[in-house]
């Protein structure tokens, strides 16, 4: 169990290392340089010359990384070329405002598609699950920003329940925080839901064909009793796998719903930095993402054996 | 198709068994086949009559006729500029479609050799790490999500249709090489390959003769799959601004100049907005009832 655990974390700092890698390549192959970017095509040489001296732009190439690589593990994102400002207190703030809608997210999402999927399966032969199948199946097809457009146009701006956009910090007033996290929330939620009704669906029905569930019924229990006290666990286990993904999805997903709601997510101030070209705080929240991505698909790694114990003794 | 399949080998009577299997393929032409493939062919069809007519010049500005609602000389209305939507709507197919087959046909060719080359590898003692690698570069791949590469490429180049579709092919590498090393692992362990391995075959021809005929059907499947994907993600780049560039039409960018007007002009939103969903529930449709279709046993992977 320990040397899962220890070899599942090896593999987690290698992907690291090697993500920063191909990240920071990505960012120094750019087609003239950093500092000319940053100033214009009106710059004067000796004052690219200057900004690069500046930040340490003339060093080689592996130096820069690991000076990058260096500050970022002590918490220092650099200091962006564009604005001249700290980028670690942009990607602190922005990265919490993006948490909270992602981590709601996809508890919604798991909160719907666990209980519909589940039902879709039992009811697999007559109208109730082949309406949930193919509700799924347009709910897929809808992509976020559209269901969010579609929100905001019925219980918005026809219904005024919510606002249309905004932020509000939950110490400035929770009720309006609350009011404004609804629909990007349930846009962000909502298509995911329909994604992992269908795994979820699929899991269970897999599972009513194991021997385990014939035993149980041949003792006399009603399939849904059987489903529920030797099932669901059985089924958990594609169902986690395909929540972890989702929610790897959602972090950048959540993008194009930040640009819709105006919330100073990680997503906007990615934006900003590319329309910008701020490629210091591009690089720095590209990293950020792809950490997140990592450390969850990390603990999803971990949550097998949690769920499955016969995976503890084969790992 | 008649390739050797192992599940038809059980049957023991094979005069029995002959017209029992053009009767099971029609029954499984189901309906997700049917209304994918319908609605795929409608973007097709689209985007080719696009080349040869449009009701209108995309570019033509009509100040007269700005925001108008639907009407028979313009059946989706106008945007801001007086412009078509419906003209719109058709060229914006073009791009669509473009984006899924650079992409995917990116994603294929990189993807599926990547796969199977990692699965022959693993067959053999001295190859077990080089198999090994290969997925846990796969794997380091598939932290970059399609968008979040996008992103990037926006950044590093030019946003454009060009960095959005080769970053969404690149990003979707990952899932051929999954789809081809499994199904290549499986056919590896058939008899047939045994007996092509007795009696001398080399790996390549193997691979060619019996790998890649007993395979095209799953990657097929995942080809749909990215195509929807790749919809998507281009309809969110341009939504963004990093995808495609105006005066192009794009519906993902004419989804974006929508929202001014919400409140006044919805349908702006809505046609740009439906036929996206359609394209990717068609790509979805398509890609269930081609694996229905070529795999029984498997329902959603």
């Amino acid at each position: 169990m320990l040397a899962y655990i220890l070899g599942r974390f090896v593999q987690f700092l290698l992907s690291l290392f090697v993500a920063s890698v191909i990240v920071f390549a990505l960012m120094s192959v750019l087609p003239g340089n950093a500092a000319q970017v940053a100033l214009g095509t009106n710059a004067t040489p000796e004052a690219v010359a200057a900004l690069e001296a500046r930040y340490g732009l003339d060093e080689p190439p592996i130096v820069r990384y690991l000076d990058w690589v260096g500050g970022m593990v002590q918490g220092d994102f650099g200091t962006s070329y564009v604005t001249g400002t700290q980028i670690t207190p942009v990607i602190v703030d922005s990265v919490q405002v993006t948490a909270i809608i992602v981590v709601t997210a996809i508890v919604l999402a798991v909160a719907i598609a666990v209980p519909l999927g589940t039902f879709a399966a039992l009811e697999q032969r007559n109208w109730v699950g082949a309406t949930i199948s193919a509700l799924s199946q347009i709910g897929i097809a809808i992509p976020n920003f559209l269901a969010a457009i579609l929100l905001v146009m019925v219980f918005s701006l026809t219904l005024g329940w919510f606002p249309s956009q905004g932020w509000t910090a939950p110490i400035e007033g929770f009720g309006d925080f609350l009011a404004g996290l609804v629909l990007p929330v349930v846009a962000l939620a909502l298509v995911q839901a329909a994604i992992l009704t269908r795994y979820v669906r699929s899991a269970v029905l897999d599972v009513m064909r194991e021997d385990f569930i014939r035993t149980a019924r041949a003792k006399g229990l009603t399939r849904t009793r059987a489903l529920f006290a030797h099932g669901l666990r059985n089924a958990a286990i594609p169902v986690i796998t395909v929540a972890g993904v989702q929610l790897a999805t959602l972090l950048v997903g959540a993008v194009v719903i930040e640009q819709i709601f105006v919330l100073p997510g990680i997503g906007s101030e990615l934006v900003r930095a590319v329309a910008n070209r701020d490629l210091l705080t591009v690089q720095g929240i590209v990293m950020v993402l792809i950490v997140l991505v990592l450390i969850i698909n990390f603990i999803v790694d971990l949550l097998y054996p949690v769920v499955d114990p016969r995976l503890r003794n084969a790992a | 198709m008649s390739e050797p399949n192992p599940r038809d080998t059980v049957a023991t009577d094979p005069a029995a068994a002959a017209p029992a299997v053009p009767e099971r393929r029609r029954r499984r032409l189901g309906a997700p086949l049917l209304i994918g493939g319908v609605l795929v062919a409608l973007i097709v069809v689209l985007a080719l009559v696009s080349f040869v007519w449009t009701p209108y010049d995309p570019g033509a500005v009509d100040p007269a006729a700005r925001l108008e609602s639907a009407s028979p000389a313009h059946p989706f209305g106008t945007d801001r500029f007086g412009r078509d939507t419906l003209t719109w709507i058709m060229d914006g197919a073009r791009i669509t479609l473009l984006v899924g087959v650079v992409a995917v046909g990116i994603a294929l060719l990189i993807g599926t050799p990547i796969g199977i080359l990692a699965a022959v590898f693993a067959q053999y003692p001295w190859g077990g790490w080089i198999g090994a690698a290969i997925m846990r570069a796969n794997d380091i791949l598939l932290a970059f999500p399609a968008l979040l590469l996008a992103i990037i490429f926006a950044a590093v180049y030019q946003p454009g249709t060009g960095p959005a579709m080769a970053a969404v092919g690149i990003a979707s590498i990952p899932g051929f090489a999954r789809v081809a090393r499994s199904g290549t692992l499986q056919v590896l362990g058939s008899d047939y390959v045994r007996a092509a391995r007795a009696a001398n075959r080399s790996p390549g021809a193997i691979a060619v003769v019996h790998v890649l005929p007993n395979i095209a059907g799953m990657v097929i499947v995942q080809a749909s799959v990215t195509f929807a994907i790749a919809v998507l993600a281009e309809a969110g780049l341009s939504f963004l601004g990093l995808g495609t560039q105006a005066p192009v039409p794009s519906w993902g960018r004419m989804l974006q100049e929508s929202q001014q007007f919400l409140t006044t002009h919805p349908e702006l939103a809505l046609w740009p907005g439906l036929f996206i969903a359609l394209a990717v529930l068609g790509f979805n449709l398509l890609g269930d009832g081609l694996r229905d279709r070529f795999d029984p046993k498997m329902e959603v992977r």
